[in-house]
Parts: C-alpha cells; structure tokens; sequence
C-alpha cells in the first residue's frame, strides 16, 4: 500500500508526462505482480461496483474522527472532495502498515460489498487506524469509486512496455478484453512471448481526431477513403472458438445486450474480428438513438422491444481474418476482405459495409456534408489508403470531419463542486432556458471553460447563492453561457422535455443578459420532424 | 459595564485607554500586536510595539514613524488601563496585548502560534476574562504535521532537485515565513537565494538578534549562473511571474497551511505544498483558549463560524468579531 500510495502521490504532484511515466517505471520495477496488476486495475479506470453507501461511510468517519455532523459539512465544503475531507479528519495513526496493495484490495476493499454492516465498520476503522494521510486519501478514493489521477491508458501502456520490454501495442492488446487482476495475467501481459489465452480479447481501437484546419489541405481527394460517421455504438464484434464476443469502445463487453448479432457472429469464419458501429435501424436507415437508449435501458430485452428496435453493425474495419491479426495490411485490402464478409452475410441482414463516397473535389464533398442531418450521420471519417489500422488516438491517416454542433445560449441555475483537481471549485453546472417567464433546467455541463474563467464562476456562485441542497447550490439566474451539442430529441424523462447529446460550454457570454438567453421554443425547433 | 474593546470604523477601539489596537486607519495611538500589514497600517501618530518587533514595524512603517517599544516583562497604564504585551509566536516581535480595567482583563491574540521556532518568542499563554483570538485555520481539518518532519520533507525535496538538475523555488511570505524556513532548512544542501522582499527581512531579523544562515540576494547571481542547487525563497506574488524565468528548469514550492489541503496546492500549479504555517491548528486554538480561561471568545479571521460553534456547545459565550484584519492565503 505504502508503495502504492508514494506512485499516486508522485502522479498527482506533476503535470509534466515525462515525470509520470518515470514515476511508473519506478513502481512497476519494484512492485510485486500480484500488486501491480491491482495498481493497472485502478490506473486504467477501472473500479469495483459500489462497495458501501457513502452515508455510511461518513457516518463511521464522523465517529472515528471525533468531529459533530455539522462540522464534518463545513470542513468538506472547504475541502471538496469526500476522500480528502475523511483523510484530514481522522485522528494520526496508532500504527502503520507493510501490508502490500493486493492484500489491502482483495482481503479488505473488494469484501465490503458483502460483509454486514458491523464487519465493514470494524475493518474500515482499523485500516484508517493503520494508514497514513496519504494511504487514507488513496484508500478512501479506492472505496468511494473515485480515484482517478491524470494518467491515461497508453501512458501506463508505455511505462510497462520500458519495464518489461515488450513493444507497446502488444501490450496495449493484451489490456484489452476480459482479464482477472491477478499475478498471473501480469506475469502474461510483461512476458515476452505469450499465448494469447484470452479467446474474447478485441484489439485496440484506432480513433481518430478532428481534422484540424480546411480539408483541402488533407492534398489529393483521391487519396482518401471517405465514409459516413455513423452516430451509434464504436464496437468490435469477435468471433473465436466458435464463440461471439461483442466489446463497445468503453472496454464492456455488451455480447448480451445484441442476441441478433451474437447470432451474426456464427455466420462469420472462425478468427474473424470486425470493426463497426451499432445502430437501430430500419429500412436501409437508422432510427433515432433515444431509440437506442431505450433498448439500452431494459433490464431484460423482450420480444416487442426487439423487434421494434432491431439493430445492425455497420462494419468499418476487418482487423482479424483467418485467425490472422492484418491490422498492417493497407485499407484496401483489408476492406476487400471486409466486402468478402458482409457479401456472404447478406441474407441475414445484420452486418452491413459502411458505404464509401466519392466526390471529384473538396467542394463536392463539403456540399455533401450538408446532407449530413438529414442523413442521421455526424459527417465524415477520412482514411488515408495504404494507411494500417493503428492503436489509440493518432494524428495525420484517420480524420473526423464533424459537422457543426448545434448550439444555444443558456442561463447558470445550478452549481456543484466538481472532483479531483477541481474539488475546492464549483465547476459541474446546470443550465437554463426561457419557458415562458421561467427558467428550466436543461442540460448539464462540466467542460469547455479555462480556469480563468472557472475561478471567475465559482466566485459568482459563493457570492450569488440562494439556497443549499447538499453540495448544490442555486444561484442568482445571471450568467449566460454558449452551450454547444451534438444531437438533440424528445424526452419524457427530462423536465424540458427535451434530452441533447454531449452537451458543452463553447463560451461564456459575458456581453448578453439573462433575459436574452434562448427559449425552449427555439430549441424545439430543432428538434428532427416526427 | 462596557466592553473594554469595540469595533469602530477605525479598528478596534479601547475608549477607557483612548487608544486603538491594530486599527484599520490612522489614528492617534495604535498598540500593534505584530508588522503584518493587515494589523499593522501606516499613517497613525503613534505606534506601540514589543521590543523584539521594533526592528520589523520600522522596516514597515518607514523611518519616521513613531514607534515605542514595551519589553515584554513591563507593563504600561494608559489613561488607567494596564497594558502589557506578551509573546504571540507568530513572527518576530508578534504580541498578544493584555488589557486590564476595574478587575476586567481582555487580551486580543493578534496572530498567533503555539510551535515554537528559533525566529520568534515562545506563545505564552495568558488567563483572561474576554480572549479576542484569530481564527485563520478553524476547522478540524488543519492539524500541522511537526516541524522537523516537514523540514526534513522540505530538505529532500531540494535534494531531489539538485538530482535531477532543477532549481528548487519556495514561495513563502516575506515577513516572517520565510525567515522561518530559512532558519529551519539544512544549509549544507546548498546555497540559499532571497528575493529583495525576503532579503531585506532577513537583514531586519539579522539585525535584531535572530541568527540565520547565509542567504545571497538573487538578483546579485551573474548571468547564466547555474541555480541548480540553490534554494530561493521568494515572496508568493511571484509565482507565474516572469521573475521566475532565470531559474529554469525549476520545481516550485509553497510552504503554507493551506497546503494542507489538496485544491489549494492544485489550483495554485505548483509541483509540491509544504504544510508549514504560522497560526496555530485546530487543536492549537482550542488549547490556547482553554488555556486563557475566558468565559466570552471573539473570533476574528478566516473559519470564525466554526470556531464559534464549536465554542458556544463548549459553553463558551462565543461570537464573530467583524474586524478587517483579512487573512488572505498569502499571509500564511
Ligand atoms: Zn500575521
Ligand atoms: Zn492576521
């Protein structure tokens, strides 16, 4: 734990990405297997269910540390963050602890989920009893579900590649899919040559960033591949063993929340991996996504919602044929094998070749582009021809060419700390529009402000706040604000009525009063017809 | 009977003495308890001070200003109140001032802390009726680590640097805590570099009698000097500014009780936060005002509501003094 606890202090003492992978390799060096393969575990992301009720765990932390209810308020409203305020309280130590991270995570964190209350309260207390401060703060993280520290997956890739030697996307690929943290997956994953056990496993996905600049400046249109960019599930569909696997970008394996293509995956050759989108469609064109969602939302996928939703892939990619990994092959060849496939599976229905364009010119395309609403895409993916299928977000042979987002101005009612780096700031917002002579709330939105202008808006809200509702706060209807999203529909859960996808601050509007802010009237009109 | 102290527009008033302690505005006589520039202010005629904190209130108060000293062990009657100062341990010279009328005695803390430190006389604690303390770190979440272990964490942080070819930059108040943190690192790491701010308080408490090791004056180093194993200690204005340059490559530093908490060393973007303080911690203030004995606590500066609390259900007769002694986190 005691090293553990150094690596996370060292992580979040820089920004600088040099000190960080330096401050890995040095813990990866010294770590035991069955402690590092926990220390990726909670370096990539990735976290138990819920282990216990927060109340609760405040509850006890009250009691150990001594302190009134209402002061435990006022000293987390100065810290911000629940892990940090409980670590600040308890009293110092009584003892110390050698015990290594794995017995800490597997004999004592993951079993709160089970033991009854006495148990869970009698084992917290003792290990706060033995930590300390910043074995408190890193335990308490770990329990509350939110530690996080600014390392990203292909950083943690890259210092295990230094330690062990093995190329970096090899590694990359065994991160991925299904694995058990335990010392013999990380023995596997930094071994030099490895049978690849884990039959489900998918590859990396090779994501692409804006295009950056005027398209024309990409050269020769001819040189590109240009296909739609479908707005649905990024997913791999792998078929080995006999078996169908389906991953989503988020590393879940979702094969049971798509029967109908789970029993696409048997039309496949064996050793077949495909790139695609999942998509509700119909009639050669996608439904909506709220359509999507509320498949997503059942619990249990009965015969109606099925067939009211049925779903396709649309296939982007072959990145396994044969058994064989032909990520390297250039992308013509690796289409044509992919043409191959969905030709034979026509009949079913379920797996369809994500269409190509091809305009003579720039302009042609940038008119096509236009079409893209009424389409139901988000605009282009360009793929440069001769390029591989390559690992994680790389710049220059894939491009997103996306379309506009829409965009509104909308009024500041709500705000709450946010976590992590921003903890003593209220940065998580919750935005307004008109509905005749009232504001109801919107959207909520975290990003797109510098920490300028943060700072400025928490002195607004600490200044401006009407009342308290735990750490939310609602504040004079003042500031306006450029909100930015992608999609937009009906929805009766939402009390305007209304639901937008990835929502985001453009701007702050400083010069335009809140009377001016727009109206949900406005944004219906928006809304696509139906 | 009335209050021995009251809040005026001018700061805090005794009308039985007719004199003003740490006022906001010139006035005609100001007991200060200590040089820091929200309790000490120019412009009043007359200054009283500690003997310890004459040196420091002059740098301050410029050279023609008024200045008495009281030693500590005196005690001084003016317009019939007695008034002594008494070491607050906060920075040189930093008093407590100790009223005492009709049989009611008051003592207002000024700033104050209860480790003691070679750079400044020992807190003492003083047994009152009315205990007018600060309450810059009043919430239970402060409690300062000892000193020597975050000194030592402060040595091998500047080792480190020196490792990895990087200048190790401390911002600390000039006044006081940077003093401190001169006196308290290991000057056989390395040379010790000051800012002009800090260097001309190193002189003062040089000259009053405080020994501390030898600190060079930055901007006295010739061009491309190499300041990686130096230490410089700078006032916190200057983090982000272009003073800051020169020293690159540098890892930066913040020795200051709001350390203590994670977001304040984040928003700040500095490499590393020494929890050092010169105010006492939550069990401090406590302690120091069980120790006074005093029935009614005034709480002035920073977390007061908490503190007032917290007292009130200790059956203390508690309350808020609006006072504009403004703690902002640089003087920490
Ligand atoms: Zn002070
Ligand atoms: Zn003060």
């Amino acid at each position: 734990m005691k090293l553990f606890a150094d690596l996370y202090t060292a992580l979040d003492e820089t920004t600088k990405t040099s000190l960080k992978t330096e401050a890995l390799t040095t813990y990866f060096a010294a770590a035991p297997p069955a402690d590092a393969v926990w220390a990726i575990h909670f370096l990539i992301g990735r976290r138990p269910k819920r282990l216990i009720e927060t109340r609760k765990l405040v509850e006890w932390a009250i009691a150990e540390a001594g302190v009134p209810p209402w002061l435990f308020d006022e000293s987390y409203q100065a810290v911000g963050d629940l892990a940090e305020t409980i670590s600040l309280l308890l009293p110092d130590p009584q003892y110390s602890t050698d015990l290594p991270l794995h017995y800490w995570v597997e004999e004592r964190l993951l079993p709160l989920a089970r033991w009854e209350d006495d148990r869970r309260r009698e084992s917290l207390v003792s290990a706060w009893r033995e930590m300390n401060d910043s074995q408190r703060f890193v335990w308490n993280k770990l329990i509350t579900g939110a530690f996080r520290v600014g390392v990203s997956q292909s950083l943690v890739v890259r210092a295990l590649a230094q330690v062990s030697g093995v190329a970096a996307p090899v590694i990359s690929h065994r991160l991925m899919g299904d694995w058990q943290p335990s010392p013999e997956f990380y023995t596997r994953l930094i071994a030099r040559e490895s049978e690849d056990a884990d039959v489900s496993r998918p590859y990396p996905f090779f994501l692409a960033y804006p295009i950056e600049g005027s398209v024309d400046q990409l050269g020769d249109i001819s040189e590109w591949q240009i296909e739609w960019k479908w707005d649905g599930i990024r997913s791999q569909l792998v078929r080995r063993n006999w078996r169908t696997f389906i991953w989503s970008r988020g590393e879940e394996l979702v094969t049971e929340r798509f029967p109908e293509l789970e029993a696409l995956g048997a039309l496949l050759p064996e050793g077949t991996v495909i790139d695609g989108e999942i998509l509700p469609w119909r009639g050669g064109h996608p439904l909506p996504f709220a359509q999507m969602q509320r498949r997503i939302g059942r619990k249990v996928l009965g015969p109606k919602i099925l067939a009211d939703v049925p779903v396709v892939i649309l296939a982007y990619d072959l990145l396994e044929w044969n058994g064989r990994d032909i990520r390297e092959q250039p992308i013509e060849e690796r289409r044509a094998k992919l043409a191959a496939l969905t030709d034979s599976t026509r009949d079913s229905g379920r797996l369809i070749l994500s269409p190509v364009v091809t305009p003579a010119s720039w302009e042609d395309l940038t008119a096509l582009r236009r079409e893209s609403r009424d389409r139901k895409v988000e605009g282009f993916m360009l793929k440069r021809h001769g390029s591989p299928y390559r690992v994680g977000r790389r710049r220059g042979d894939w491009w997103k060419w996306k379309i506009e987002p829409f965009s509104i101005d909308a009024v500041l009612l709500y705000a709450q700390p946010g976590s992590g780096r921003r903890a003593s700031l209220f940065t998580d917002y919750t935005f307004g529009v008109w509905d005749g002579d009232k504001l109801v709330p919107f959207a909520k939105a975290y990003s797109g402000l510098t920490d300028d202008e943060i700072r400025k808006v928490d002195a607004f809200v600490r200044r401006n706040t009407i009342e308290k509702f735990g750490p939310v706060r609602s504040v004079k209807p003042e500031l306006v604000f450029e909100l930015a999203f992608e999609g937009i529909q009906r929805s009766p859960r939402h009390r305007s009525g209304i639901a937008v996808r990835f929502p985001r601050i453009a701007r702050w509007r400083e010069d335009k009063p809140a009377a001016e802010a727009d109206s949900l009237e406005t944004i219906r009109a928006l809304l696509p017809p139906g | 009977m009335k209050p021995l102290l009251e809040v005026t527009p001018d700061g805090l008033y005794c009308a039985q003495g007719d004199f003003y302690v740490d006022p906001w505005c010139p006035v005609e006589r100001a007991v200060i308890t200590h040089a820091h520039s929200d309790h000490a202010r120019p412009g009043s005629k007359r200054y009283l001070t500690s003997a310890p904190g004459v040196g420091v209130l002059r740098a301050r108060m410029g050279s023609d200003a008024c200045i008495e000293a009281v030693a500590h062990e005196d005690t001084l009657d003016i317009g019939g109140v007695r008034v002594s100062l008494h070491p607050a341990g906060h920075i040189l010279g930093s008093a407590q001032v100790r009223l005492e009328h009709a049989g009611e005695v008051w003592v207002v803390s000024g700033d104050y802390k209860i480790e003691r430190d070679r750079t400044s006389e020992a807190f003492e604690p003083i047994r009152c009726h009315t205990f007018v303390t600060e309450s810059t770190f009043g919430l239970p979440i402060y409690r300062w680590r000892p000193q020597p272990e975050v000194f030592s964490q402060i040595n091998s942080w500047w080792r480190g640097n020196q490792t990895a070819g990087k200048a190790s930059v401390v911002f600390a108040y000039s006044l006081g805590k940077a003093q401190r943190l001169i006196a308290g690192v290991d000057p056989s790491i390395g040379p010790i570099f000051c800012h002009g701010a800090v260097q001309k308080m190193n002189e003062v408490y040089r000259e009053s009698g405080v020994p501390l090791p030898a600190t060079l004056y930055a901007g006295d180093a010739e061009r491309g000097y190499d300041w990686s194993r130096a230490l410089i200690v700078a006032p916190p204005s200057c983090n982000g500014s272009i003073w800051m340059r020169k020293f690159h490559p540098a890892s930066t530093a913040f020795a200051s009780g709001w350390m203590r908490v994670r977001g304040t060393r984040r928003r700040r973007s500095l490499d590393r936060g020494f929890a050092l303080s010169d105010h006492a911690d939550w069990p401090g203030l406590l302690g120091a005002i069980e120790a006074t004995g005093a029935q009614q606590v005034l709480v002035t500066h920073g977390y007061r509501a908490p503190l007032v609390k917290w007292l009130g259900e200790h059956g203390l007769e508690a309350r808020t003094l609006e006072t504009r002694f403004e703690n902002e986190e640089e003087t920490d």
